[in-house]
């Protein structure tokens, strides 16, 4: 197997995590992985992104090339669509579909939503409002990687199982936050 | 053991696994990461090795030689510019030699994605005469790592090893060793005629560095990590095209040809570039073309002075003559069958740029709303800016700054406009910048009591690397007076939106003052203080 994922949103806003969680279930399936990451200024409320490669045969590059995506991962549906030149034409977005708006000029809300309706295979989800309704305000990101979860093509008890050795040392109410989290996302994505 | 390592990660665990007693270092974006793995890494806390931030890359560079001469193993890190920081330790290391391993680690950053320019270290290597390595990915880094101190005291030189962006801050897993070797003992191998850089001494030792060059290149020739790989279906009698690739770019170049590259490839990750192997590669094909992540600097040897016609890369146009490579940049270049592929399905107009900025809540945004307000009541005034955050603040809404160079500038730059007759002029630094370059030029300024006035914004910490310790928190006030700033015209304020007429109040009579001042508005990080407030919880 092999997927190439991107992994997007805004400085801030826990991508970097989901990454963290997709890795370790990769690891313990004894799969090769690349993670390039963004760190330094572009943190401070720019964008940011992070290229995930999860694969059984080794992996060259560290970067994604365009065209190769086969999932996009984003906290934020502009940022969804900054990286649509890299999707697959049969590629996968899941994406928050809660705008943040830091800058003056960010489009019309409703012109981002049908530019997302348009593709032929997109997730969008209102995470923060899952997260906030199911008492768990922290974990939108968790939600989101429930949503992507058959896009990724990696088993939920793997993930949950990553979840659980991430978060390990944070203690058992995170943990249990995290894991309720991530069956809210594979809910929503039904 | 295998780890899921960052090659920063992997390149701290390589050196502690190879028996380090210290890192030196400043934080840099995107070598930061190296030293704080160190820091938190328990074998070497148990170790005590030295892993405290040092006050700039020259102190670090320095102090690793004291270790070095004393026969222990020293790790100093930096990003490119660092380099230029401490060039001279760099280049004089060569000439002293080394008794314990140094290498120095220098992540360079191609596209500056946090930088001032794209400078590339391995031109800083050759012409120190220093053993450079560059590995390709985050497993030889971390293996690379005890060669590196192996050979640094074999050769009795220092190790130059050049990391870029996509390998420090890219995440692979490596293969660890299981335990880590001793450190070196305590010895008095050195000899003081070496390290005593008196012309006599240094012209002796500049001949033998020199002479040892040769065995450097043959030793590049036969490292396992410089690789002549040719393809399995040889064709008749020359190839049509050869690759040099360097690094990273080695992957990308794999990444095209996923059945194996057609054409012949020599892997560059040692230098000096070992002409047997590239002359190996040219004569059996009838052009080369060279991919490497940096500027042309094995692709300038290579063609010469006489510009061969036959030498490709980023100097003919092949590939983008400047910025960080791309598996898309060099599809395109090879010609590879993905090139075609990569004809984007889906874009989208609607999207805009999301430049960062000042957090919300951050201490430099009610600096600039102050110093705004007041520069607005004089005709062109100038403020010099200097490298951290608040450089942020030329973007809108302050766009308050007009200059921003290099580490410590902004007072030597003020008050070279002031010198040229510029009022007011005033400089605007953060409390780690000033200390690692700052405050030389305030002296400066003092003893011709320039008519300048300098902020020091003290966020109790290095911030744009993500919250370093920051070498003179607490110090600034006495930094100041020791300096020679006058009592009365030394201030400290606190940068909140309740205090704007104090602090505007101040600033102005500062800047009618004409001499030397420094006001310093100190509030912590905002990013610092939720992570502490997050910790108590």
């Amino acid at each position: 197997m092999k997927t190439d994922i991107i992994l997007c949103g805004v400085g801030g806003q826990g991508i970097l995590s989901i990454a963290t969680i997709i890795g370790e279930a990769a690891m313990n399936e004894n799969l090769y992985i690349k993670q390039a990451e963004v760190h330094g200024m572009s943190q401070r409320g720019g964008d940011v992104q992070s290229n995930l490669r999860i694969s059984s045969e080794p992996i060259a590059s560290d970067l994604i090339p365009k065209c190769a995506a086969d999932v996009i991962i984003s906290m934020e549906p502009m940022e969804a669509l900054r990286y649509l030149p890299y999707l697959k034409s049969d590629g996968w977005i899941i994406t928050s579909n809660v705008p943040f708006v830091n800058i003056p000029n960010y489009p019309e809300l409703e012109e981002v939503n049908q530019a997302l309706a348009k593709l032929p295979h997109v997730v969008a989800v209102n995470i923060e409002q899952l997260a906030k309704d199911n008492g768990v305000p922290r974990s939108a990101n968790v939600i989101l990687l429930g949503a992507a979860q058959q896009a990724l093509g990696i088993d939920y008890e793997k993930l949950e199982a990553a979840i659980r050795r991430v978060f390990a040392r944070k203690g058992e109410v995170i943990v249990e936050a995290n894991i309720k989290a991530l069956a809210i996302g594979r809910d929503a994505q039904e | 053991m295998k780890k899921l390592l960052l090659g920063d990660e992997a390149i701290a665990q390589g050196a502690i696994d190879a028996g380090l007693s210290g890192v030196y270092a400043y934080p840099g974006t995107p070598s930061t990461e190296i030293t704080e793995y160190i820091q938190g890494n328990a074998t070497a806390r148990e170790r005590g090795l030295h892993s405290r931030w040092c006050t700039n890359e020259k102190t670090a560079m320095e102090a690793a030689l004291g270790m070095s001469y004393m026969g222990k193993r020293a790790l100093v890190c930096m990003k490119h510019v660092g380099l230029n920081v401490c060039a001279d330790p760099f280049v004089n290391s060569a000439i002293t030699g080394v008794n314990g391993g140094v290498v120095v680690l220098v992540a360079d950053d191609p596209s500056m994605h946090s930088s001032q320019d794209e400078q590339d270290s391995r031109f800083y290597g050759k012409f120190a005469m220093i053993p450079t390595f560059e590995p390709s990915n985050q497993q030889e880094a971390y293996d690379m790592m005890a060669v590196a101190f192996e050979y640094s005291e074999q050769q009795c030189l220092p190790v130059l090893m050049r990391v870029t962006t996509r390998m420090a801050h890219s995440r692979s897993v490596v293969e660890c060793a299981d335990s880590s070797r001793q450190q070196n003992p305590l010895n008095y191998n050195s000899v003081a005629a070496n390290w005593v850089l008196l012309p006599a001494n240094a012209r002796r030792r500049n001949d033998k560095v020199t002479a040892q060059q040769a065995q450097l290149e043959a030793d590049a020739a036969a490292s396992p990590y410089n690789k002549f790989i040719s393809p399995a279906s040889p064709v008749g009698e020359k190839y049509p095209l050869g690759i040099i690739a360097s690094g990273i770019a080695f992957n990308y170049v794999n990444e095209c040809f996923p059945e194996g590259c057609p054409f012949p490839l020599l892997k560059i990750s040692q230098y000096p570039l070992p002409k047997t192997l590239v002359r190996q590669l040219l004569d059996s094909c009838e052009r080369v073309i060279v991919i490497e992540e940096g500027q042309p600097f094995i692709e300038e040897q290579v063609r010469g002075v006489f510009e061969s016609q036959n030498i490709l890369g980023r100097l003919t146009g092949e590939l983008p003559r400047t910025g960080e490579l791309t598996p898309d940049c060099v599809a395109a270049a090879l010609k590879a069958d993905s090139a075609q592929e990569a004809a984007p399905s889906f874009n989208s107009q609607l999207v805009v740029p999301r430049p960062p900025a000042l957090c919300q809540g951050c201490g430099h945004r009610d600096v600039y709303t102050a110093l705004n307000e007041v520069l607005k009541e004089y005709d062109n005034p100038r403020v010099f800016g200097d490298i951290g955050c608040y450089t942020l603040g030329f973007l809108p809404p302050y766009k308050a700054i007009h200059s921003c160079v290099d580490m410590g500038a902004s007072i030597t730059m003020a008050k070279g406009a002031s010198d040229a007759g510029q009022w007011p002029a005033v400089a605007i630094i953060g409390d780690s910048t000033f200390t690692h370059s700052g405050m030389t030029g305030l002296l400066d300024a003092i003893n011709e009591n320039a008519d300048i006035t300098v902020i020091i914004s003290d966020n109790l910490t290095t911030a744009m690397t993500g919250g370093q310790d920051s070498a003179g928190t607490n110090k600034f006030e006495a930094i100041c007076r020791g300096l020679g700033v006058p009592e009365e015209h030394l201030h400290v304020v606190v940068p909140l939106p309740k205090n704007m007429p104090e602090i505007t109040r101040i600033i102005r009579e500062e800047i009618n003052y004409h001499g030397v001042s420094v006001i310093i508005p100190r509030r912590e990080c905002i990013q610092t203080f939720k992570r502490k407030a997050k910790v108590k919880k």
